[in-house]
């Protein structure tokens, strides 16, 4: 291993961040308290987890057909429906919509996404004012910072930074009061809501039978921005279709459970289509763009296939260790935590090759995965492709693993020879018994007894088992 | 286990001879392959896949104080899926291979080995004992009959240690933390021991011990090791 780099390098610095490790395990004891509870009182939640599992695959087995009833669905009720095969196709369609529109502002429901594809600095080279009206978005863009949790951006940050934050940028007085800084967005939210021409969602679910959109939230602020625009745009991942309400009611049942450790979100809308005329709100017009984006690459194969049917309920993020102490900006991509490991290399954003190695193995996430998604397994599968790389492991590429391909077949030529095995660990036990020499020579047990002492060699078990086997079988034991 | 911690090899040994068990060491043992399987090198994982199904042929259970091991041992079946005749025989073997407390209980129907140690112990869930081979109950169960020993549950209990073998060495801050938060939540039961059914979080946790010892002393034993004790036993 050389010189820390991508995600051991990020994940090191968050460590050395007092503030920062405070906050993470705050939110990290909320969110699992909150998640155990709910399931603890919800007797159905196996039956209700294997039944969102069996309804997401059922659904990504028939895909394209049901991305086909969605498309006639959405046309019927007068919305369009646009496809983009990548990030650059998809922001290149907002921006037409916006244009056609003359729009000149916009407002977001919190959307991942639209982070996935950096819808707003696209939207923004095109001349568009874009804001952000969940809070938490919210607070992240004033502070110019990306998404470190799916569902809780700016959880990074503490009431003290967002005040300051505020103070600094808004100009208001310093408070920390959470429901004051609230009402500060609220005030400044308002008037964007009101005045902006383009509003842009995403959506946890989308129904092709009815062309229903489902929306989760707990501040009111999507069906602001659903409704009060002249035109809505939802941008939408191809995994999110379903069949109909049956099925959608199926994850209903374990998101927000998983998500925030409640029954149902504050919010759940379900909107098809543009306004019509005998109703007194919502958009005009009605956009859906439907996004690839390395989605059909995963579905094709059958060992990745299953992280398509993530929620983005966050909950494998907030029982994960690593997160808790590396804080989801390690990740460099919109994605974090398990799934971000899943995903960021599936979807072309490769956060660093060390990624798929920054795991303890620990099953925590698969665990309190709603949808049953193997996530230790993905991993392995992931690591297996990442060690196949050339040049993987080389010590002069840096943030690979600290096993080497010549390491790794090395330590397999020894333990395929039991003598060879047993030479190697004699000689070291009469070399280096305290292992001191080894941990000064390898740059990884360096940084291992940093912080703790190594452990001593001892005369093997093999060697003394032939007198304790006749101790044992004189003590009446039958060996 | 060999070459590191003989002494829980040796307590396991005895703790089976005990419960009525006959204890064979089959000869030519060297690793399950954990290692390379974590850092993505499964032809390698493989080779010594197929070794351990050769050394461990003969139809008996095969035991382990090691619940990693066991748990790789349970994964050979879908390392080796593309050799359909090893993949069967991978099967036959996981399927006959335990964890040490899994053996004692569920297999031998023994909680009793008239074990005797004076403390107050905080037990740890190692990830893979616990999550991996699903053994919450089987350890506590065994530790409830050891005369003398009072159990503690420590805050936190299904956290990882933050070993999780290379990782330590390749993530090195993110993974001292999690084991100083670990040993800090073991530390604040007031416990004089720390009992693990895992070696390689408690190689971990030892070792960070070591090198910060907490106010109160706080012995690293592994379970085999608490049911070996006050029968000649040396924990």
């Amino acid at each position: 291993m050389s010189k820390p780099s991508g995600f051991a390098a990020r994940a090191a610095r968050a460590c050395a961040d007092p503030q920062l490790q405070a906050n993470l395990r705050a939110a990290a004891l909320h969110f699992q308290g909150n998640q155990a509870k709910a399931f603890a009182a919800f007797p159905g939640g196996a039956a209700a987890r294997d039944l969102a599992r069996d309804v997401k695959d059922a659904a990504l087995a028939e895909l394209p057909s049901l991305l086909r009833r969605l498309e006639a669905q959405v046309a019927a009720l007068g919305g369009t429906v646009h496809w983009a095969a990548d990030a650059a196709e998809a922001c290149a369609i907002l921006v037409d919509i916006a244009t056609e529109a003359e729009a000149s502002t916009a407002v977001k429901g919190k959307s991942m996404v639209t982070e996935e594809i950096a819808l707003n600095p696209a939207l923004e080279a095109a001349g568009l004012e874009v804001y952000e009206t969940d809070l938490a978005e919210y607070i992240i863009q004033l502070a110019g910072e990306p998404p470190s949790h799916i569902i809780a951006p700016a959880v990074h940050k503490n009431r003290r930074q967002v005040g300051e934050l505020f103070h600094k940028r808004l100009g208001v007085e310093y408070t920390e009061d959470p429901t004051e800084l609230t009402k500060i967005a609220r005030t400044t939210l308002r008037r964007r809501f009101l005045r902006a021409d383009l509003g842009i969602t995403g959506a946890n679910m989308v129904l092709a039978d009815t062309g229903t959109l489902v929306l989760l939230e707990s501040e009111g602020n999507i069906r602001m921005s659903t409704t009060a625009p002249r035109v809505h745009v939802a941008v939408v991942g191809i995994e999110k279709v379903l069949p109909g309400p049956a099925e959608a009611s199926a994850v209903l049942r374990v998101l927000a459970r998983s998500a925030i450790g409640m029954k149902m979100s504050t919010y759940t809308s379900f909107l098809a289509g543009p306004r019509r005329d005998h109703e007194r709100d919502g958009a005009r017009a009605f956009h859906l763009v439907l996004l690839d984006n390395g989605r059909s690459r995963i579905l094709a194969d059958p060992e990745l296939r299953q992280v398509l049917r993530c929620l983005r309920c966050g909950a494998c993020l907030n029982f994960c260790p690593v997160y808790e102490k590396a804080g989801g900006h390690a990740w460099d991509n919109p994605y974090c935590g398990p799934i971000g490991t899943c995903l960021a290399p599936l979807l072309g954003q490769g956060s660093g090759r060390d990624l798929p190695f920054a795991c303890t193995g620990c099953g925590a996430c698969a665990e309190v995965c709603p949808v049953r998604i193997d996530l230790p397994g993905v991993i392995a599968a992931l690591r297996r492709k990442a060690a196949a790389e050339p040049g993987f492991g080389d010590p002069a590429q840096p943030g690979g693993p600290p096993l080497s391909a010549a390491a790794a077949g090395m330590f397999a030529r020894l333990a395929g020879s039991p003598a060879l095995f047993r030479g190697a660990a004699t000689l070291a036990r009469t070399l280096d018994p305290g292992l001191g020499l080894v941990s000064r020579l390898s740059p990884g047990l360096r940084a291992w007894t940093r912080t703790r002492k190594p452990p001593r060699l001892k005369t093997p078990f093999s060697t003394s088992w032939p007198a304790l086997a006749r101790q044992l079988k004189g003590e009446g034991g039958d060996a | 286990m060999d070459n590191l911690a003989p002494e829980i090899a040796e307590a396991a040994a005895r703790v089976l001879t005990r419960a009525g068990a006959t204890v064979r060491l089959p000869p030519g043992q060297t690793c399950c392959g954990q290692p390379l399987y974590k850092s993505g090198r499964h032809d390698e994982a493989r080779e010594l896949a197929r070794r351990f199904l050769d050394v461990f042929a003969a139809p008996d259970p095969v035991v382990a104080p090691a619940g990693s091991c066991v748990a790789m041992v349970k994964a050979y079946p879908g390392l080796l899926a593309g050799e359909p005749a090893r993949a069967t025989r991978a099967r036959a073997v996981a399927d006959r291979t335990y964890e040490l407390s899994q053996f004692l209980v569920d297999v031998l129907g023994v909680e009793d080995l008239g074990a005797e140690l004076d403390g107050l112990a905080a037990y740890h869930d190692s990830c893979q004992v616990s999550r991996g081979l699903g053994l919450r109950e089987q350890p506590r169960r065994l530790l409830a009959r050891v005369r003398g020993l009072r159990l503690a549950e420590p805050a936190r209990q299904r956290t990882c240690c933050g070993f999780g073998g290379t990782f330590s060495a390749q993530f090195p801050e993110v993974s001292a933390s999690l084991t100083a938060e670990k040993a800090a939540d073991l530390a604040a039961t007031g416990a004089d021991l720390l009992v693990c059914a895992e070696p390689s979080c408690l190689l971990n946790l030892r070792a960070h011990l070591e090198k910060n010892p907490p106010a109160q002393p706080l012995r690293c034993l592994h379970l085999a090791q608490v049911l070996d004790s006050g029968n000649g036993g040396r924990p």
